[in-house]
């Protein structure tokens, strides 16, 4: 039996910045973002190196026993930026548990997202606000969602002329990984958009592990391949590469807008830290691997870039570095102050219509925490 | 007064017109439900009224279609999916118990995912594996879910409706080897609340209780047990999740005896559920422990041998007679 490894092939990807910061052209993709000006350079990097530096806060919170667990994203911001600016703010996005970097492009307020690992919500923020919905933590779960949503947005859209699909159109990005890949509910979700021709982008993070299980157990063949077998484009792109993933998400967006149904995105990249604060890469992963990825660093590249065309100053990356410490003091200084919830308060979330189990049981569980009110919290009398 | 007489399959088919027509944001998906009909017909002819948009047929997928469904509603659309049979919910139970049950909670009540989900269930049809069972008990277990079972046409009729207007996610368990089975539905006047259990034949000295397709068994039995003299109350739950605890509690202070039953495996059932409480509220009104009749602790068994196994008039005498033991 032998066990095919498929390592990134660089010349499979659709790369518009390599790894030493300069820019590639390529015939297609490069009509995507040629409204990247410098600023915009500037504001993924900032993007990046704030995602970066919350995510270090985080796990420092973690570290500190102040959050349950941590998620860690380092290595694969380029591939949240890049995939989240290039949505519109109509368009819904259903992430994994991971998706801290496409969270910032839509607005949501970090702290808020500590919620759940400090384990005060199972949700964190509201979905509707900025069309981000709520992490699951249920490996692709969310997957079918998002083509049902889709399926409900060809619904609302009937009848449209492509001028206003075209400025007007929604659509949806689901997030997923390369572990993922494997949960019978990513096909599901691709048959049923496939079938429907749902304007729905599945966005695949290969960052090559599924905690200890690397990508070659997952897949012989890179997953951008399987996206035929349904009948919809695949796409390999750097996922390292922030111009290459706008780009490619653009154009997949803009396709499944105008009704031409799904694209299937694989975009390579790496997870340069552990799954979880639980996990220990040293275990399962070889030093000489993690440094090869060093080298692709999606912050590094662009600020190669920036700094090699003249683009941004010294004073620029100071800048961001002072605002990335003052926003995690403030996601330190708010998470913290979150006060604990009520138990009292998770009966009224269960149903929406009165239920006559949860009165009853909520009515029990009053009264018995009333039945302590007249101790200290020693237990003695008052 | 507007009453016709319909099977209970054709009911549901009326109450899900009635849900089509008023509701534009309502839709059905499933397996072979639309051009077909469903493998019973009880969506027949509603493609035709209102499109394949709205009555989908879908691909081959359980958590596909319970997924997909999920999110549309996330995006405002009130779906009502149907699984072909009992047996094969379970390609799905992990979206119904992780993400439909939890939607509420997990979005800290800001919105749910009110998807109907019409499942039928139960025995007694003389089918193969997986074509028969009753695994409402893992439904009714998990908090979010609601679970109903009709068990006459009237009630289908406007159950479904209910379900459909719900905000909640329900589990609408047809009894399948009771489709056939016709009834007065008054289209006009609307069935009792569903969550309601109701006292469908008055007694005095024990009390049965039960849903879905045991009730005509139950009906029987307490006619059966009137030749012995005794007189047998029978409530229809017609609601699983929740229970009305309340309309069984009243009938057991009156009669001093209660039968559960139902086709699902006895063990961790709904029966139990029922028993405990019931201890609980009314134990010094019992004159007897609380019984319950249901099905063994096995897989479903094959149909030749499913008479033995499904409880029937005699199994529900059995109950009372040891019941009146005491």
């Amino acid at each position: 039996m032998t066990n095919t490894v498929h390592e990134p092939s660089e010349q499979a990807l659709i790369q518009l910045l390599t790894p030493e910061g300069e820019r590639r052209s390529h015939a297609e993709y490069d009509s995507y973002i040629q409204d990247v000006d410098a600023e915009m350079l500037r504001g993924f990097y900032r993007d990046m190196a704030l995602t970066r530096r919350f995510d270090q806060e985080a796990t420092a919170l973690q570290r500190q026993g102040q959050l349950a667990l941590w998620v860690p994203l380092r290595g694969q911001e380029a591939a949240q930026i890049g995939s989240g600016r290039a949505t519109r703010p109509s368009d819904y996005i259903f992430p994994t548990y991971r998706e801290h970097g496409v969270a910032l492009t839509r607005n949501v307020d970090f702290p808020q997202m500590l919620r759940i690992f400090r384990g005060i919500s199972n949700g964190g923020w509201d979905p509707r606000e900025n069309n981000f919905h709520m992490y699951t933590m249920v490996l692709a779960a969310q997957m079918p969602h998002a083509t049902g949503y889709a399926m409900g947005i060809q619904r609302d859209q009937a009848g449209w002329d492509a001028e206003r699909l075209e400025k007007d159109g929604e659509a949806v990005v689901a997030y997923f990984g390369d572990g993922s890949s494997t949960e019978g509910e990513v096909h599901e979700s691709m048959v049923f958009a496939a079938s429907f021709n749902s304007p729905v982008v599945f966005f695949c993070q290969n960052n090559q592990w599924a905690i200890s299980v690397p990508f070659h157990v997952q897949s012989k063949v890179p997953l951008a391949d399987r996206a035929a077998g349904y009948g919809f484009p695949g796409i390999r792109v750097d996922g390292n590469d922030v111009l290459a993933v706008l780009a490619v998400t653009r154009w997949a967006l803009e396709r499944a807008r105008r009704g031409e149904g799904p694209v299937l995105i694989e975009a390579v990249t790496y997870r340069m830290s552990a799954h979880t604060t639980a996990d220990d890469p040293t275990k399962y992963r070889l030093d000489a691997d993690e440094e090869a990825w060093v080298g692709r660093d999606p912050l590094a590249r662009l600020e190669k870039h920036l700094r090699d065309n003249d683009l941004a100053d010294e004073l620029f990356f100071k800048q961001v570095a002072v605002d990335g410490d003052e926003m995690a003091t403030r996601v330190r200084v708010e998470a913290m102050a979150f006060p604990d919830p009520e138990l009292a308060q998770s009966f009224a979330n269960v149903y929406a219509e009165a239920h006559p189990l949860i009165q009853e049981e909520l009515k029990w569980h009053l009264e018995y925490e009333a039945g302590f009110a007249d101790t200290t919290e020693e237990g003695a009398p008052r | 007064m507007s009453t016709t007489t319909m099977t209970l399959a054709k009911a549901i088919t009326a109450g899900l017109d009635k849900v089509l027509a008023t509701n534009p944001k309502s839709l059905l998906i499933g397996e072979d439900i639309g051009r077909l009909g469903g493998v019973y017909r009880v969506t027949d002819g509603l493609i035709d009224s209102y499109g394949a948009d709205r009555v989908i047929d879908s691909p081959l997928g359980e958590a596909g279609i319970i997924g997909t469904s999920i999110g549309m509603a996330i995006r405002g659309y009130s779906p009502i999916a149907e699984i072909q049979f009992d047996g094969f919910v379970f390609p799905a139970f992990n979206q119904i118990t992780t993400q439909l049950a939890k939607m509420r909670a997990r979005s800290e009540g800001r919105f749910g995912a009110p998807v109907v989900i019409r499942i039928p269930y139960g025995g007694g049809i003389g089918s193969i594996e997986h074509h028969s069972e009753s695994p409402e008990a893992l439904f009714a277990h998990t908090a979010g879910l609601r679970i109903m079972a009709p068990s006459n046409a009237h009630d289908a009729y406007w159950m479904i409706q209910q379900a459909a207007a719900c905000q909640d996610p329900v589990i609408f368990f047809e009894p399948k080897r009771r489709y056939w089975l016709k009834g007065e539905v008054d289209t006009e006047n609307p069935a009792a609340d569903a969550f309601k259990a109701q006292v469908i034949r008055p007694g005095e000295d024990a009390t049965i209780v039960t849903y879905g397709p045991l009730v005509p068994v139950a009906l029987a039995a307490a006619e059966a047990a009137r030749e012995d003299g005794r007189s047998v109350e029978v409530i229809d739950l017609r609601s699983v999740s929740p229970i009305d605890f309340d309309t069984i509690t009243e009938s057991v202070e009156k009669t001093g005896r209660l039968i559960v039953t139902h086709e699902a495996p006895t063990f961790g059932g709904i029966g139990g559920e029922i028993a405990a409480r019931i201890s609980e509220r009314a134990f010094l009104s019992l004159e007897a422990p609380v019984i319950r009749v249901g099905g063994f602790h096995m897989p479903y068994p094959v149909a030749k041998v499913e008479e033995q196994y499904l409880p029937d008039i005699d199994k529900v005498l059995e109950a009372l007679d040891r019941s009146f033991a005491y």
